[in-house]
C-alpha cells in the first residue's frame, strides 16, 4: 500500500484494534469511497476486513460473526439507504450482534436524522475528511442505540 | 466571417506545421473544428418508468432536439428484473426501468426511430437492450438499417471501474464483438461501442491512466474484433470514446489532444488501418462528477464551466456539463438548466469555438500533451508485455490480477492522503469553508415508480406465450455453447417473446457464469 510522502499518518489504535467490516450492499458499484476508507482506517491502526460488492445484509452478518467484528461500515450512493441502512440495522438485531453500522456516501443532510432514528450509528456525508471517519468509527461501540437510551435524557 | 468580440476578423485557425484535419489529429479532426459544426449538447436523462421517460423525450423533441439519450436503472444496468430482490429501493430511481420489449415500446413509443438518433448508456446487458430497441423498430416499420444511435457497450472498464459487470470478461467480450460484427453488417448508422475512460478517472485515476487505460480498452476491442474475422476498416470508424473533463486545465486539454494523436498513430501504424476515419479518435466528454462538493454546492457550477471549456479548448465532439447539486442528489429541472446554458455559454459567448485548437503551439501545451502521451506509452508497454505482444490479452490479465483496480485505488487515495493533508485546496471543503452552508433543494423519486413497474412486469408474464419464451432462451443457451454464433439473432428472438432481461441474463449465466471480483483494497 502507498504511503504518501510527506503526509503524517493517521494517529494509531491502542492495543486492541477495533475491527471493522467494509462494505457494499446490491448493486450499487461505487466503491471509490469505500477502498480509500478501508486504507484511511487500516492508516489509524484498525484491522479492516474488506468484503467489497455485490453484498447481502446476510453475507455481512456472517462475517461479522466470523470475524468477531466491532463495527459495520457500508457505502451508499445509489439513494438506496433510507431503504437499505434500515434494513442492514434490523438484521444485526436479529442475529442478536452488538455491532453498531456506520453510513457512508450520498446522503442528503436531511435523511441523516432519519437514519439515526432507524438505529445507525453514524452517518459520514460526501467530503467527510479523514479524521471525522476515524473518529465517527471509534465512537461506534460506545453510542448508545435509541432503544438503550436512558429515560432521563 | 467570424470576428472577435470587438470586430477583429479571425482565420479558422493559427500557426504553421501541423494544421488541424490532418494526420496524426492531434490538433483536431477537421480543418475548420466548431465553426463547421458545433459539438452536440447532449444531455444525459432517465427516471421512473418508461411512460415518464418518453414523456419527457416528447418533450425534448418538441423543443427542436433530434437526439436521445438514456439513463437506465441499476436493475437494468444489473441484468436483473425488477422484483429481483436487489431492486428494492433502486426501480426507477437513477434511470428508467426495463425489462422486458413492452417497456421499451413505451419508452419510444410515438417517436419516429429513423429520425432520431439515441445514445443508450448500458454496458453488461447491451446485446438485450440493443436487442429490445431493434425489436421495437421493426415493430413500428422501420427497419434496423435505418437506425442511427450510440450504445455504450464497453464491459472492460466495467471489471477495471464502473463495476457493472454481469459475466466474466470472456464471454462478455464476445457479446461486445458479436454486437459489432452484427452492426458492421446490418446497422451502418449505429456506432455500437463508447469506449469510456469516465468511469475510470470517477473511480479515482491520474489523467494518464485515463488516456492509457481506455485506450488500450480500445485495442483490445478492435484485435477482439479482427480476431472475429472483421477487416479494422471496415468497423473502426464506428467506434467512438468517452472522457472525463477534470479540473487540471491544462492537464485535461493535453490529455485530449494525446488521445488524437495515439488512436492515430497506433490504428495506422499497429493495426494497419488506412480508411483516415478508422485513425480519428471521436470523443464525447462529461464533466468530472466526482468534483463536485457537497459544500457550497454552488461553486460547482463555476468547476463545471472552466472543466467545460477545458473539453471544447481540447477539441471533443460532444459534451454533458454536470449539474451542481449531484454531489447531494440526482439533479433537479433548474440544476440540469443551469448546466446545459453553461455550455451555451461558452459556446456563443467566450469565442471558445471561433478557432481550432487555439492552445496549439502554446509551449506549455504541447510539452503537456507530449507527456501525456510518454506516461500513456509507459502503461501500454506493461499491458503489452503482461498480453505478450497482444492488447486484448494484456487487458484481460490486468484485469484478472488486479493490475488496473490496483492502480485506481492507489491514485484515488493519494489524492484524498493530498487533500486531507492540506497539499491540495478544494474550495469549500478544505479551505475558504463557512459553517452556513444553504441546503440546496433536491430531487427525490418515491416508491410509486417500483409498485408500478412490479405490476407492469407481472402483466406481461401473465400475457405472454410462456411455451414460445422457454423455447426461445433454450435457443440462446445453445448458441451461447458456440463460440462461432452470433448471440444478437437469438436474443432478438427472444426479446420478442417478451422473455425478461433478468431471464434472458439468466440463460446466458448458465453457459457463460457469474463474474465476482476479488475483493482487494
Amino acid at each position: 500500500m502507498s504511503e504518501t510522502p510527506g503526509i503524517a499518518p493517521l494517529s494509531a489504535e491502542g492495543p486492541e484494534p477495533l475491527r471493522v467490516v467494509l462494505a457494499k450492499l446490491g448493486f450499487d458499484g461505487h466503491d471509490r469511497g469505500l477502498k480509500v476508507v478501508a486504507r484511511t482506517l487500516r492508516d489509524a491502526g484498525m484491522e479492516v476486513i474488506y468484503l467489497g460488492l455485490r453484498q447481502t445484509t446476510d453475507s455481512i452478518v456472517a462475517a461479522c460473526e466470523q470475524e468477531d467484528a466491532d463495527v459495520i461500515g457500508l457505502s451508499m450512493h445509489n439513494a438506496g439507504h433510507l431503504t437499505l441502512a434500515p434494513r442492514m440495522v434490523q438484521a444485526v438485531e436479529e442475529a442478536a450482534l452488538d455491532v453498531p453500522v456506520v453510513i457512508g456516501g450520498i446522503v442528503p443532510a436531511e435523511d441523516m436524522a432519519v437514519l439515526i432514528e432507524a438505529g445507525v450509528a453514524a452517518v459520514l456525508g460526501p467530503g467527510a475528511s479523514a479524521e471525522e471517519v476515524v473518529a465517527a468509527v471509534r465512537a461506534a461501540p460506545n453510542r448508545q442505540s435509541p432503544d438503550h437510551q436512558s429515560p432521563a435524557r | 466571417m467570424v470576428e472577435t468580440m470587438s470586430g477583429i476578423p479571425l482565420d479558422p485557425t493559427y500557426g504553421d506545421g501541423l494544421q488541424p484535419g490532418e494526420y496524426p489529429y492531434t490538433r483536431g479532426l477537421y480543418p475548420t473544428g466548431y465553426r463547421s459544426k458545433l459539438w452536440t449538447m447532449r444531455m444525459f436523462a432517465g427516471f421512473g418508468t418508461a411512460t415518464d421517460t418518453n414523456a419527457r423525450f416528447h418533450a425534448l423533441l418538441r423543443a427542436g432536439g433530434t437526439g436521445l439519450s438514456t439513463a437506465f436503472d441499476m436493475p437494468t444496468l444489473m441484468g436483473r428484473d425488477s422484483d429481483h430482490e436487489w431492486s428494492v429501493g433502486e426501480v426507477g430511481r437513477a434511470g428508467v426501468a426495463v425489462d422486458t420489449l413492452a417497456d421499451m415500446e413505451d419508452l419510444f413509443a410515438g417517436i419516429e426511430l429513423d429520425k432520431v438518433t439515441t445514445s443508450m448508456t448500458i454496458n453488461g446487458p447491451a446485446a438485450i437492450l440493443m436487442a429490445m430497441y431493434i425489436a421495437v423498430a421493426e415493430k413500428s416499420g422501420v427497419g434496423r438499417v435505418h437506425l442511427g444511435g450510440t450504445i455504450q457497450n464497453d464491459i472492460l472498464k466495467e471489471y477495471q471501474a464502473q463495476k457493472e459487470y454481469i459475466f466474466p470478461p470472456r464471454p462478455s467480450v464476445r457479446l461486445v464483438t458479436d454486437l459489432i460484427r452484427f452492426t458492421t453488417a446490418e446497422m451502418p448508422r449505429w456506432h455500437p461501442v463508447s469506449i469510456s475512460g469516465y468511469h475510470i478517472r470517477e473511480a479515482g485515476s491520474t489523467a494518464a491512466q485515463e488516456l492509457a487505460f481506455t485506450l488500450a480498452n480500445g485495442f483490445a476491442y478492435v484485435e477482439a474484433a479482427v480476431a472475429a474475422g472483421l477487416k479494422v476498416d471496415d468497423f473502426a470508424p464506428r467506434l467512438s470514446f468517452f472522457f472525463n473533463a477534470h479540473s487540471d486545465f491544462f492537464e485535461e486539454i493535453g490529455k485530449f489532444r494525446a488521445a488524437r494523436r495515439i488512436w492515430a498513430t497506433w490504428m495506422k501504424d499497429r493495426y494497419g488501418a488506412t480508411n483516415p476515419k478508422s485513425q480519428m479518435c471521436r470523443f464525447h466528454t462529461q464533466t468530472a462528477g466526482v468534483s463536485l462538493t457537497a459544500q457550497q454546492p454552488e461553486n460547482n457550477i463555476a468547476r463545471v464551466a472552466v472543466q467545460a471549456l477545458s473539453a471544447v479548448l481540447g477539441g471533443t465532439q460532444s459534451l454533458h456539463t454536470d449539474s451542481y447539486d449531484e454531489a447531494l442528489a440526482l439533479p433537479t429541472e433548474k440544476a440540469a438548466r443551469i448546466a446545459l446554458r453553461t455550455q451555451q455559454i461558452v459556446a456563443h459567448e467566450t469565442g471558445a469555438a471561433s478557432v481550432v485548437d487555439p492552445l496549439g503551439g502554446s509551449h506549455f501545451v504541447e510539452w503537456m500533451t507530449d507527456e501525456m502521451e510518454r506516461q500513456a506509452n509507459e502503461i501500454f508497454d506493461h499491458i503489452d508485455q503482461i498480453g505478450r505482444g497482444s492488447m486484448l490479452e494484456g487487458v484481460y490479465a490486468g484485469i484478472d490480477d488486479g493490475y488496473f483496480v490496483g492502480e485506481i485505488a492507489d491514485a484515488a487515495y493519494r489524492f484524498e492522503r493530498e487533500v486531507n493533508a492540506g497539499r491540495r485546496i478544494i474550495v469549500g471543503v478544505n479551505e475558504f469553508t463557512e459553517n452556513d452552508d444553504d441546503e440546496a433543494n433536491l430531487l427525490s423519486i418515491g416508491h410509486a415508480t417500483e409498485e408500478m413497474q412490479i405490476k407492469r412486469l407481472d402483466q406481461v408474464r401473465g400475457d405472454r406465450n410462456d411455451d414460445a419464451v422457454r423455447a426461445s432462451l433454450a435457443a440462446l443457451v445453445e448458441a451461447a455453447g458456440q463460440p462461432d454464433v452470433n448471440l444478437m439473432p437469438p436474443i432478438i428472438d427472444a426479446v420478442q417473446t417478451y422473455a425478461t432481461e433478468g431471464e434472458i441474463v439468466a440463460a446466458l449465466e448458465s453457459v457463460f457464469g457469474t463474474y465476482v471480483e476479488t475483493a482487494m483494497v
